[in-house]
């Protein structure tokens, strides 16, 4: 069953617009960090896509760095998450705004 | 032995002399009363340079030698060197410096003696005659003018010696004020050589200079002019030096009479060839110097402190001396700064002693419990009958006094005799009445000159002692390190005026000073060309007529203070009344100043009405600056929310935009 790239191309861009929605306007961390995450495999899948129609594996392994690089991300992130909700018990980040002028 | 490295020895002397005298004691407390040690090597580091400097004097072949040394900065096209230049005019201010120099040193040793800064007065006289040399050997401006500055530096550390006392202290700022004021004319004129010839070295200066336009030659040596009356203490600007005598008596003797007040002549005689071009400033020069000589001789008849009166007549000879300079006569200045140099540090030096041995009085009286508060040591009123006493020291004092007042044969008659001369001659046969002005002033002033130092003797050393208990109280002869350099001093003041004799004998052939000196001789100082010639009978009448005004006054002086001593005064001021009182106010100078400078310039116009610009307008624009600044910055933090959300969708939106801009393909 051959898709054709463009369907590819538009998940990867509904996906990714939904992701930068989240980033930008919810309010819990966890979600927007949930977000970032949507964002990234959304161009992991465009990566893939193209790899696929293009016949050039490169694509591919550019995606296993992508991955490894989000696992840390998370990591890190969800780290920030837990020490902001021990010093401050909420993870609003509208609440968390110390470098306000 | 080439003389490059021997002059580098002749000036870095000096410098090591200060630095030894000054920051060795300063860590090692011991050597502070050392005076023997500090004072040889203080001497020494004066007396070597000298000795070097007759070396090169002996051996100089015609030709100036320049010794560049490094190289001091480059900037465009401006370049400067420590470059040194040796030629007859340098050389003979650097034996005047050194020699004259060395002889006060030795002076100080003793004079100094049990003074707590002892070290801190050689580190500074050794500093002095550093800068000094470097004034005088400098082969550009800028080198000159760092000397210029660094003698009154030390002049300003020497007036204000001892600090302790606030008077010393102000007259010293006052010395250092007013010289800045003919700094700045001097500064302003080296920027105009500069725009105008390219270069400040001499070499630049003399060979171009000459050919510059006359208004442009006029601005350039008048503004030199203005800082000349400043360094040379001539009106407007000679106030402060007498208030300079608040320093120590050899300073006094080194500093303010022969060797740093010289170093205006010295600048006009170095650029005489551009002083040549500018005769209307020339014409200024003379006058000004004429006013000035007669103006601090009348002063000086009236005043009762003794170094007061050397210092008023210092600022009279130096009129003189610009009054050479004026008619177009720089060797004669040069001769006259020579001569000067010997007879006046002669009565400084003189004076110290006297001052020594009234200060033996006041503490005599002191210990027999007598009230000394009112007594000055300085005053001439409480001294008389001092030659008695101390028997070198007026010996000297009465050869100095005798060649200051223009003794035939004397060193003062030679060279001021040769000043009067080229007065009338450049208004006789030039043909400038300026000229003939200024030489009845000059004969005036030297009548003058003869009484007021007459008197200062007479005051001094003949008659009776003046001052409480004086059959109990005695002053003492100073030390013979003391009254050798007195004699040296007084026996230079009777002969060296042999390297000038006058033109009436040989024509002029055995004028050394002249010869050695002279371009047309092929020496560094111009002279203005004069068309006719003085008839030699009027020559020796001219001659004549000086040694009878010398003579006759010395006499006349003489006459009446060993009638009347001090009682004569007094017939002075009955005399002369409202005059007198005048002059024992020194024309109310230092009121003119007060009033003009400090009350409407600085506390009327400046405090009051400037201040007002400087806090609306000068600070009114940095505020103003400041607070836009301020206020803008309060509109724009706003932006700043804390919430990284906000920056995420600004970010956003910026990348939307510039992928945008790509995709329309601008």
């Amino acid at each position: 069953m051959d898709v054709a790239l463009n369907w590819y191309l538009a998940l990867s861009a509904v996906l990714f617009t939904i992701g930068t929605l989240g980033v930008l306007f919810r309010r819990n961390a966890i979600v927007v960090l949930m977000s970032v995450e949507l964002m990234l495999n959304a161009v992991n899948l465009t990566l893939v896509a193209f790899s696929q129609s293009m016949g050039d594996p490169s694509g591919q392994m550019l995606v296993f760095f992508s991955i490894a690089v989000a696992a840390a991300e998370a990591a890190v992130g969800l780290a920030i998450v837990i020490a902001i909700f021990r010093s401050k018990v909420t993870v609003d980040i509208t609440e968390i705004n110390l470098f306000k002028h | 032995m080439s003389s490059a490295p021997l002059l580098r020895l002749v000036l870095l002397l000096p410098l090591v002399g200060a630095i030894v005298n000054g920051v060795a004691p300063l860590f090692v407390e011991d050597l502070r009363t050392r005076e023997g040690l500090l004072g040889t090597i203080g001497t020494a580091v004066v007396a070597v340079p000298f000795v070097i400097a007759c070396y090169l004097f002996v051996t100089f072949g015609g030709e100036p030698v320049v010794a560049n040394y490094f190289q001091w900065m480059a900037a465009g096209d401006l370049e400067l060197a420590f470059a040194y230049r040796i030629d007859e005019l340098s050389l003979i201010m650097t034996l005047v410096v050194t020699g004259v120099g060395g002889i006060i040193h030795f002076y100080s040793i003793g004079y100094m003696h049990g003074d707590p800064g002892y070290w801190r007065f050689f580190a500074y006289l050794n500093l002095f005659i550093f800068a000094m040399l470097n004034l005088v050997l400098a082969n550009n401006l800028p080198v000159l003018f760092l000397g210029w500055e660094g003698v009154g530096l030390c002049s300003y550390l020497l007036i204000g010696f001892w600090y302790t006392d606030l008077s010393n202290s102000t007259a010293a700022n006052k010395a250092f004020i007013v010289n800045r004021v003919g700094d700045f004319a001097f500064l302003v004129a080296m920027f105009l050589i500069f725009r105008e010839l390219g270069g400040l070295s001499f070499d630049v200066i003399l060979a171009q200079g000459p050919a510059l336009p006359e208004a442009t030659l006029n601005w350039i040596i008048f503004l030199l002019f203005v800082g000349a009356t400043g360094k040379s203490a001539q009106i407007p600007l000679f106030v402060w030096l007498p208030d300079a005598m608040a320093g120590p008596t050899p300073v006094s003797a080194l500093i303010h009479a022969a060797t740093m007040v010289t170093s205006g002549l010295y600048l006009l005689a170095r650029l005489s060839a551009l002083v040549l071009g500018a005769p209307v400033v020339m014409a200024l020069i003379a006058i000004v110097g004429g006013a000035t000589a007669l103006m601090a001789a009348t002063i000086a008849i009236a005043q009762n402190d003794i170094k007061r009166v050397l210092a008023y007549s210092t600022v009279s000879q130096l009129g003189y001396m610009f009054m050479a300079a004026g008619v177009g006569a720089f060797f004669v200045s040069v001769f006259h700064l020579v001569t000067h140099a010997f007879f006046k540090a002669c009565l400084f030096l003189g004076s110290g002693s006297v001052i020594h041995g009234m200060e033996e009085v006041e503490h005599d009286l002191e210990e027999r419990g007598h009230d000394t508060s009112d007594f000055d040591p300085q005053d001439m009123r409480t001294m008389g009958g001092l030659g008695a006493y101390m028997p070198s020291t007026r010996t000297t004092y009465l050869l100095a006094t005798l060649a200051i007042s223009g003794i035939p044969l004397t060193a003062g008659f030679f060279s001021k005799d040769e000043i009067l001369f080229k007065a009338f001659e450049y208004g006789y046969s030039g043909g400038e009445t300026y000229a003939m002005i200024v030489w009845i002033v000059g004969v005036i002033t030297a009548i003058l000159t003869a009484f007021y130092m007459m008197r200062s003797y007479m005051l001094t050393f003949e008659g009776t002692p003046r001052w409480p208990l004086a059959d109990q109280a005695e002053p003492h002869e100073s030390p013979s390190s003391m009254t050798g350099p007195l004699w040296a001093l007084g026996i230079l003041s009777m002969v060296g005026g042999f390297i000038g004799l006058p033109a009436v004998i040989q024509d002029g052939k055995w004028n050394w000073i002249h010869h050695y000196l002279g371009a047309k001789y092929g020496g560094p100082v111009a002279e203005a060309s004069v068309q006719g010639h003085v008839p030699l009978a009027l020559e020796w009448g001219l001659i004549l007529l000086s040694s009878v005004i010398a003579v006759g006054t010395v006499y006349y002086a003489w006459r009446v203070y060993t009638a009347q001593g001090l009682a004569y005064d007094a017939v002075l001021k009955r005399r002369f009344r409202g005059l007198y009182q005048t002059w024992a106010d020194t024309y109310y100078w230092d009121d003119f100043y007060d009033q003009v400078v400090v009350d409407t310039l600085i506390n009327g116009i400046s405090r009051k009405g400037l201040a007002a610009f400087d806090d609306k307008i000068v600070d009114g624009a940095v505020n103003g600056v400041a607070d836009a600044a301020q206020n803008a910055s309060g509109l724009l933090r706003r932006v700043q929310t804390g919430i990284v959300q906000n920056y995420a969708l600004a970010l956003a939106l910026g990348a939307a935009l510039v992928v945008g801009l790509m995709l329309a393909g601008i």
